[in-house]
C-alpha cells in the first residue's frame, strides 16, 4: 500500500522534474541543443507503465507545460497528446525493440513532434525557425538510452512498479 | 479496424479520444491566439506558477554566485578597476552635461514644454528561465505588485532592451527588441533619418528593411529611439548598423544592426517608469457643433449633410 503510494509520488515527481528542466535555460551556445524533457519522461512512462499514462494525462501535462513556458495555450497539450498516442499504440512493439531500434523510434517521434510545433507556430503567424531548430530532436534521441536506463535503474532500486 | 484486435496494437487508447483531445487543444489555441487566455489563466495560477519560475531560476542564480565565488582575485581586481574607470568617465560626462541640461531646462521653460530629462527608473533582476520562444523573452523579478505595467520600456546601461508585455503579481515578461514580432521606431543619429527596426528571424540582430534607396546610411551609424509611437522615450541608443545592402525587392535598402544593449548577458536591467508622451499626430478632434438633442429631426441623415460642403 505504502509502496504503491510511493510509486505514484515518484511518477508525479519525475513529471514535475521534467517540467522544471524544461524551464532551466542552457548557456547561449548550447541553447538549440536543449532536448524536450517532458516528451522523454512521458515516453519512458508510457512504455514502462502504460496503464498510468493516458491521453488525458498527456493533455493535462501539456497544459501545465503551456502555462509555465508557452507561446500558445494548448500547443504542448496537442504535441504531447499526439506523441503519447503513437507511443501507446505501438507500445508492445517498442518495449521489446533493442535499444538502438528504440532510439530510432524515439527520434522519429521527436522529429514528428518538432514538425507539429513548426506547423502550429507558422499558423500562429511566426516566421520559419532557423536551421538549428532541428537539432533538438537528435539530442533528445541521443539522450534517450541514458534517460531510459537511469529512470529504470532508479525505479528498480526503489523497488517501485 | 483489424488492427485493434491484434495483440501487437493492443492499447488503452482510442482514436476517438485522440481526436477529441486534439480538437480541444486546437480550440484552446485559437481562443488563446484571439483573446490571450493563457495570460489570464497564468495570472490566476500565479500562486503555483511563480514559485516554479523561482525554482527553475535557481540553477542560473547558483551559477552566477559560483562564478563570483570562484572568480580569482586577479579578475575581480581588473573588473573593479574597469568599473571605477567607467564611473569616473560617466561622472565627468555628467558634470559637463549638468550645465547643458540646466540650460536645456531653461530653454524648455521658455518654450513652455513639459518634457524633462529626469529619468524615473526601477531596478530589476533577470530570472534565468527559458520561456520557450527561442530566447526572445526575459523574465524579470518585479511584477504588478511593484507597479510594473505592460508597455514599460526596459533598458540596460548600454541601450534599449525591450518592453514589458505581460505582468504577473511578482514577475513580468519582457519582449526583447530582437523578437521578430517587435518593431521599434528609430532614427539614425548622424542624419536624423527616421525608420523602423524589426527583430530578425535568427534572433540576435535588428533588421531595418524599409530605408529609402537614396537615403544616406552607412556601416557604423548609430541608431537612437525616435520617440514616435509613444512607447519609448526619444534619444536612447538602440544599435549600430553593421551592413547595408539593397533589399531583395529592389525598392528599399535593407540594413542590419547590432543591438547596443547586452541582450543575452544582462543580469540587471532598468525599467523606465514615465512613459514617453506620444509624439505622433494629435488625436482626432470631436467635431464641435450644437448638441445633438437640439438638432432638428432628420438633420443627422446623410442627405442633409452635403449641402454646406458644396459652397466654394
Amino acid at each position: 500500500m505504502n509502496r504503491q503510494r510511493l510509486g505514484l509520488w515518484w511518477f508525479i515527481g519525475t513529471l514535475v522534474f521534467a517540467l522544471l528542466s524544461m524551464l532551466v535555460p542552457l548557456p547561449d551556445v548550447l541553447e538549440p541543443f536543449k532536448p524536450y524533457w517532458p516528451a522523454l519522461v512521458l515516453l519512458y512512462w508510457s512504455l514502462e507503465s502504460g496503464d498510468r499514462v493516458t491521453l488525458g494525462l498527456a493533455f493535462t501535462m501539456g497544459l501545465a507545460a503551456d502555462l509555465l513556458d508557452g507561446v500558445l495555450l494548448g500547443e504542448q497539450a496537442l504535441r504531447l497528446t499526439a506523441l503519447v498516442f503513437i507511443a501507446l499504440r505501438f507500445r508492445s512493439r517498442l518495449r521489446f525493440f533493442p535499444m538502438w531500434q528504440q532510439t530510432l523510434a524515439v527520434l522519429a517521434l521527436l522529429v514528428n513532434d518538432r514538425i507539429l510545433l513548426t506547423i502550429v507556430r507558422v499558423f500562429a503567424g511566426d516566421a520559419l525557425p532557423p536551421a538549428s531548430w532541428w537539432i533538438s530532436p537528435f539530442v533528445g534521441a541521443a539522450l534517450w538510452p541514458f534517460v531510459f536506463l537511469l529512470l529504470d535503474d532508479l525505479r528498480m532500486r526503489l523497488r517501485l512498479q | 479496424m483489424g488492427q485493434e484486435s491484434s495483440p501487437l496494437f493492443a492499447g488503452s487508447t482510442g482514436t476517438l479520444r485522440l481526436i477529441g483531445y486534439l480538437a480541444l487543444a486546437m480550440v484552446l489555441m485559437v481562443l488563446d491566439h484571439r483573446n490571450g487566455w493563457m495570460w489570464r489563466i497564468r495570472y490566476g495560477a500565479a500562486v503555483a506558477v511563480e514559485p516554479l519560475y523561482r525554482l527553475a531560476g535557481l540553477p542560473v542564480e547558483g551559477m552566477r554566485t559560483l562564478s563570483v565565488a570562484f572568480a580569482d582575485r586577479q579578475r575581480l581586481t581588473v573588473q573593479n578597476q574597469r568599473l571605477r574607470e567607467d564611473l569616473l568617465l560617466a561622472n565627468a560626462k555628467l558634470n559637463r552635461m549638468a550645465a547643458v541640461a540646466q540650460q536645456n531646462e531653461h530653454l524648455k521653460e521658455l518654450l513652455d514644454t513639459q518634457r524633462s530629462l529626469e529619468l524615473n527608473v526601477q531596478l530589476a533582476r533577470v530570472v534565468g528561465v527559458d520561456l520557450g520562444a527561442y530566447r526572445h523573452r526575459l523574465l524579470l523579478n518585479v511584477g504588478a505588485h511593484d507597479g510594473v505595467k505592460p508597455g514599460q520600456p526596459v533598458i540596460d546601461a548600454r541601450g534599449v532592451m525591450g518592453q514589458v508585455i505581460q505582468t504577473l503579481p511578482t514577475t513580468s515578461v519582457v519582449m526583447l527588441i530582437t523578437d521578430p514580432n517587435n518593431a521599434l521606431p528609430v532614427t539614425v543619429e548622424r542624419t536624423g533619418l527616421r525608420t523602423i527596426a524589426y527583430g530578425s528571424r535568427d534572433g540576435d540582430r535588428l533588421v531595418l528593411p524599409t530605408i529609402p534607396m537614396a537615403a544616406d546610411v552607412k556601416e557604423g551609424d548609430r541608431l537612437l529611439t525616435s520617440g514616435l509611437g509613444g512607447r519609448f522615450p526619444p534619444g536612447f541608443p538602440v544599435g549600430e548598423v553593421t551592413r547595408v545592402a539593397p533589399a531583395t525587392t529592389g525598392m528599399f535598402l535593407e540594413a542590419q544592426a547590432q543591438p547596443t544593449a547586452e541582450i543575452n548577458r544582462s543580469e540587471d536591467v532598468l525599467l523606465l517608469h514615465d512613459q514617453a508622451e506620444p509624439a505622433g499626430p494629435p488625436p482626432p478632434v470631436t467635431p464641435a457643433g450644437p448638441p445633438s438633442d437640439l438638432a432638428p429631426a432628420g438633420a443627422g441623415q446623410p442627405a442633409a449633410v452635403p449641402a454646406p460642403k458644396g459652397k466654394p
